[in-house]
């Protein structure tokens, strides 16, 4: 059974011009160990799919699936403390924009502390000890000094290894990584994902990577998943995907590359679309 | 062999942070002793990690900063900055901003945001500058009924085909793109690259293109600058440099970069398997 089970879910918001269906019918699994990228352009319901499944999505949000369970747990039909009890715990997200993600009213410290004490009842001592261990972990060296640091005072890289820190910090099951690096340079970018990788690795979690960048999901994923305007295009082993890609849409994102350009154009995702603006599989 | 658009001279930027009672003033040397030309119809792309300088560079070139040392030769014409820079230059020199959304007025309609810069530098009649903004607007790919909507209403990569329609309004000598595709999606950004492109292509534009992105730099440009805290180590034609890498920072660059051919996917798989 695998540990992240989701078949057909759907996210409508309702808008002023009506329901707009975000993610439609779209079926996700992860195995324990395993990375899984989902990858697809802006509004193509890739964030909102596992912000559904977080519970992070706003009022406005109708979220539906006929399966959504995480180790046998229904997660849809869970009371609200059930599920607070497993989100951030087990299944935990780290963010796009790092520094807007950390509350700049607090230390990175109490920001880490506080993680540890809402899900292991660690406090005091303990607690701070645990939140140096962790920013050793995730490559922090000066750790104990750090902890009294705003974000303001960190670089955009060190600020996204401070959440890593707090994602890590009660051993989830599941990472979920939200472009955890499109704000950063390539050099940090390289940092950032070897590291998410050697944890996934060292710890046995099972990582969801959501990009948009195909770079990053052929440095990072065992399994792909395409997504486009809310729909499933294509889902591979990542060296098939990059091999033959099946679904016109996966050509057309791997063609977009600036390294794969052939002669003066880049190919766009409008030459692969079809004449009513549909894409086929 | 003819002038060129930019030419710039040992320049230097110090930032200097004030001190207090009990703290001396502390200097960071921003930019050192920089220097190039750039030819007409070119593309220099300006290569770095964030706060090596590089934006710094972007500023002074576009005459916003000053420098505190060194010459900027535009068109022939070396830029006496001290006691402001006349209309004449400002015309000349135009930049394109990274983030799409921070650089265009949220009240202001589309229209008005293309036609400002010839109401501001320019005796044109209204309805001369309404046709040229119209103009403008199908150039760089939108439509005509975009031309009453406000920023909001529009995509990223939309905002950016707006923000390069402003800069070309006055036909510059050289435009300015600092990071102009690293917001956007990998498909829209396809698209803004072949809108430079088909741009420089017909009106000979000279192109200033600074990024973090080697994929992107070796699409676009024809020279590239690699700078590292402060200082360029290492400039050479396109070819050169990323056959060649001679510094050490550009070899880290390099090797930084996701690589996304099957013989690296399947290489990575074989070391994970193998751990």
């Amino acid at each position: 059974m695998a540990m992240l089970e989701i078949k057909n879910l759907t996210v409508a918001f309702d808008t002023a011009a009506g329901l707009f269906k975000a993610v439609d019918g779209i079926d996700v699994s992860v195995d324990g160990r395993e990375v899984l990228a989902i990858v697809g352009e802006s509004g193509s319901g890739k964030s909102v799919a596992m912000l559904a499944v977080m519970g992070l999505l706003p009022a406005t949000a109708t979220v539906t699936a006929d399966v959504m369970n995480f180790e046998g747990k229904d997660l849809l039909a869970m009371p609200a403390n059930q599920k607070r009890a497993i989100i951030g715990k087990e299944i935990a997200m780290i963010f796009q924009e790092p520094i807007a993600s950390l509350n700049p009213c607090f230390t990175i410290g109490f920001q880490i502390e506080e993680v540890l004490n809402q899900h292991m009842g660690l406090r005091g001592n303990a607690a701070r000890q645990r939140a140096v261990e962790l920013l050793q972990m995730v490559g922090i060296t000066d750790g104990a000094e750090r902890l009294g640091a705003f974000p303001h005072q960190m670089s955009g890289g060190q600020c996204q290894r401070v959440m890593i820190a707090m994602a890590i910090a009660c051993d989830p099951k599941l990472l979920i990584a939200d472009e955890p690096t499109t704000a950063l340079d390539v050099t940090i970018q390289k940092q950032i994902l070897d590291l998410l990788v050697s944890l996934q690795d060292r710890y046995g979690m099972a990582l969801i990577m959501i990009t948009h960048d195909m770079g990053v999901v052929a440095e990072t994923a065992d399994r792909v998943i395409v997504q486009y305007k809310g729909n499933k295009m294509e889902e591979a082993d990542v060296l098939s995907l990059f091999e033959n890609p099946q679904s016109n849409y996966t050509r057309a994102l791997l063609s977009a590359l600036p390294e794969n350009a052939v002669g003066d154009r880049l190919p766009t995702v409008a030459d692969f679309e079809d004449t009513d603006g549909g894409m086929s599989r | 062999m003819s002038v060129p658009v930019l030419e710039v001279k040992n320049l230097r930027r110090d930032y200097v942070s004030s001190g207090g009672p009990f703290r001396p003033a502390k200097v960071v040397h921003a930019v050192k002793d920089v220097s190039f030309t750039l030819e007409k119809g070119k593309t220099l792309a300006v290569v770095g990690e964030s706060g090596c300088g590089k934006s710094t560079l972007a500023r002074m070139i576009t005459l916003i900063d000053q420098q505190t040392s060194g010459e900027i030769i535009v068109d022939g014409a070396t830029v006496e900055a001290r006691h402001g820079v006349s209309a004449a230059l400002r015309r000349k020199v135009q930049i394109v901003f990274q983030n799409p959304y921070g650089s265009l007025n949220p009240r202001q309609k589309i229209g008005s945001v293309l036609a400002e810069p010839l109401l501001l530098n320019t005796s044109m009649s209204p309805a001369e500058r309404r046709d040229k903004a119209m103009t403008m607007l199908l150039k760089v790919g939108l439509q005509e009924e975009h031309f009453n909507r406000y920023p909001h209403m529009f995509s990223g990569g939309q905002r950016q085909r707006i923000a390069i329609a402003r800069a070309l309004m006055l036909n510059p000598s050289f435009l300015v793109l600092d990071e102009p595709v690293s917001a956007l999606d990998l498909s829209v950004q396809a698209q803004i690259l072949n809108l430079l492109k088909d741009l420089q292509d017909e009106f000979g534009l000279t192109f200033v293109f600074i990024s973090h992105d080697l994929s992107v730099v070796r699409y676009i440009a024809d020279e590239v600058m690699v700078m590292y805290f402060g200082e360029v180590v290492e400039h050479g034609s396109r070819d050169a440099v990323f056959e060649d890498p001679q510094h050490d920072y550009t070899r880290t660059l390099f090797a930084a970069t996701p690589r996304t051919d099957i013989s690296s996917i399947k290489a990575r798989l074989a070391r994970k398997s193998a751990a």
